[in-house]
């Protein structure tokens, strides 16, 4: 197994980590909720992609659709159960937040039946590409560029326009936006929704390295947290470096060290945690 | 607080366990993992109700403790008081460790990090499958009788009674310490860390200890666990197990030991009547038990007695005037 390969699993492991978790260090950097319900908006998105690509609908379509029903699905969450929480503590959001993940399971559960989800990937995703020295899956290339592609969109958005410049006011010092005449809770909302969105689509894309399972959203969720921890929380660049920095860690450590490839992981990232607990790139808050 | 106290209100409880054993001869493993669970979340009341540690990782410590008694009394001695000794005090050690490291931070990151750390220690006996058995669990556990007198027997008497007495045991010692200037230190620093911190309490040593206390209780619960199931699985270090007994904690009630109690028994009875059938509608129940605490019940069962006690004697309070 060349290096380079190695190199570019990683990296697409890292993509699909970043557009999962980059909703959560929204909610949890902007909202300052302690939010333990992302893995089950991914779950979602990749679970309407199943039943859609199961009906015969083309895959982008079926992307497209987990997309909006995850979006959908987390403005309603926001407005229902999020909201509410805002005013409470760490400790009652994250328990509302983890009785909702175990609900939405045992509903999906109920709905789709307990076996694996696959979702077949279409002809021109399916295949081998030659890139020089060796053939390498098409649909992986496309993950990365996917995920550079979405990593410079948010990069515009949030640093380059005036929503983006709202957000980060909004960030920075909550009351003061709103002293200023921002609508913080349609800010909120919206980036909530997009967030869960982006989660559902990162479902449907990353289903291949985090196969769609009953208890996904709550396996996975220990890795979108960390990506979160160690990026910085509510720090969308921090989310970049850390989930690309863990898909390689990751992803080198069970090539490489097959056998202790989850210490390798786990200790990686709690000494990650201990020396930087505000993360990687902390995000400059006024709190 | 109405039990401080109040004497004959902490008889009710341990007369209920004793009761228990006397009437609900056909279920006394039911009511065994009832005890457990009260120990269980009784340690987390410890470290997350009156320290303000918020772990979702406290299940490390239980399924520590459970892997040490089944190891220990498979390779070693089947002597069920010196397996609980042991995974007591190995779950200590873990904590310290553990705690020591994580204990700086504080919020968000510590939580992770518990996080962190539960999965990390999850996949460590999923790996060392030559001791732990991996996805398996531990087999052939074989515990010897109790002080060499009492043999457990398949109806689950000895076990019973065992594991109240070491509940006892635990309650006392919890009871003690968090009515020390150490229990008051630790409220204390909940409620303003930055203030504790100006009058010079020792923050970080005072978080370590009562970590690592909380962490040898859950120990024992876990060695209980093993030794009266004579089964150990992964199940015991899974990120579930951490939300269920936080769940049992919250539901009860937090910072009043006896709130342990009153969530236990309503934990063991719907998951009697819920997981049988599948594992799924178990966790509907726990979710949506979970989200009902937190919307309608913020101080748990507890405070519904609290608010019970109040009109009782404000009604017994308004007839004595009238005479």
């Amino acid at each position: 197994m060349s290096a380079l390969t190695v190199v570019l699993d990683g990296v697409a492991y890292g993509m699909v980590l970043f557009i999962i978790s980059v909703g959560l260090t929204v909610t949890m950097g902007l909202m300052r909720v302690v939010n333990l319900a992302h893995g089950a908006f991914a779950m979602i998105g990749g679970y309407v992609a199943a039943v859609a690509l199961g009906a015969g609908v083309p895959f982008l379509a079926a992307a497209l659709g987990a997309t909006l029903v995850a979006g959908l699905t987390g403005a309603l969450a926001e407005a229902l159960i999020y909201r509410p929480l805002y005013r409470k503590g760490e400790l009652a959001q994250a328990l509302m937040t983890f009785g909702f993940t175990f609900v939405v399971i045992a509903a999906l559960t109920a709905v789709f039946g307990s076996n694996i989800k696959a979702l077949p990937l279409p002809g021109y995703l399916s295949g081998l590409v030659d890139i020089g020295y060796r053939m390498y899956p098409a649909y992986r290339l496309f993950v990365i560029a996917f995920g550079l592609a979405l990593a410079f969109a948010l990069w515009l958005l949030i640093d380059r326009s005036l929503y983006g410049a709202r957000l980060r006011a909004a960030v920075d010092n909550p009351r003061i936006a709103r002293a200023v005449g921002i609508d913080v809770n349609r800010l909120f909302l919206l980036t909530f929704a997009g967030g869960c969105a982006l989660a559902g689509l990162g479902g449907v894309l990353g289903s291949e390295l985090l196969p769609l399972e009953p208890y996904y959203a709550l396996r996975y969720l220990v890795l979108f947290l960390l990506v979160v921890g160690v990026g910085g929380v509510g720090n969308f660049k921090g989310s970049f470096v850390a989930a690309i920095a863990l898909g390689l860690i990751d992803t080198s450590a069970k090539y490489y060290l097959p056998s202790a490839a989850a210490y390798l992981f786990y200790g990686a990232v709690l000494a990650l945690l201990l020396w930087r607990p505000d993360g990687l790139m902390p995000a400059r808050s006024a709190q | 607080m109405t039990l401080r106290y109040g004497g004959w209100g902490h008889l009710l409880p341990w007369a209920a366990a004793l009761a228990f054993y006397f009437f609900g001869s056909d279920l006394l493993s039911l009511g065994t993992n009832a005890l457990i669970m009260v120990l269980f979340a009784l340690s987390l009341d410890l470290v997350l109700g009156y320290a303000g540690i918020i772990t979702m990782g406290h299940a490390a410590f239980f399924g520590f403790g459970a892997y040490v008694a089944g190891v220990f009394s498979i390779h070693f001695s089947n002597d069920p008081i010196a397996g609980l000794l042991l995974a007591t005090a190995a779950a200590a050690v873990l904590g310290l460790i553990t705690g020591a490291l994580i204990l700086h931070t504080r919020g968000v990151t510590l939580m992770m990090l518990t996080i962190a750390i539960g999965a990390l220690v999850l996949e460590v006996a999923n790996h060392l499958r030559a001791i732990t058995g991996g996805d398996d669990g531990l087999q052939g556990i074989r515990i010897a009788p109790l002080l060499g007198l009492f043999r457990f027997d398949l109806w689950g008497h000895t076990a019973y009674l065992y594991t109240l007495a070491v509940l006892f045991v635990w309650f006392l010692l919890a009871w003690r310490i968090m009515r020390s200037p150490f229990g008051r230190s630790l409220d204390g620093i909940r409620q303003n860390v930055r203030r504790m911190r100006a009058i010079g309490t020792p923050v970080w040593w005072r978080l370590v200890a009562v970590y690592s206390l909380g962490a040898a209780m859950a120990g024992t619960a876990g060695a209980l666990s093993a030794q009266t199931t004579r089964s150990v699985g992964l199940t015991a270090l899974e990120l579930l197990t951490s939300g269920t007994v936080l769940m049992v904690l919250i539901l009860g009630g937090t910072r009043r030991l006896y709130g342990s109690f009153a969530g236990a028994v309503v934990y063991v009875v719907v998951q009697d009547l819920a997981a049988q059938a599948d594992p799924f509608r178990w966790m509907f129940v726990i979710g949506a038990l979970l989200m009902a605490v937190v919307l309608f019940l913020e101080n748990g069962l507890m405070g519904l007695v609290d608010l019970g006690a109040a009109r009782i004697r404000a009604l017994s309070g308004s007839r004595r005037e009238q005479r």
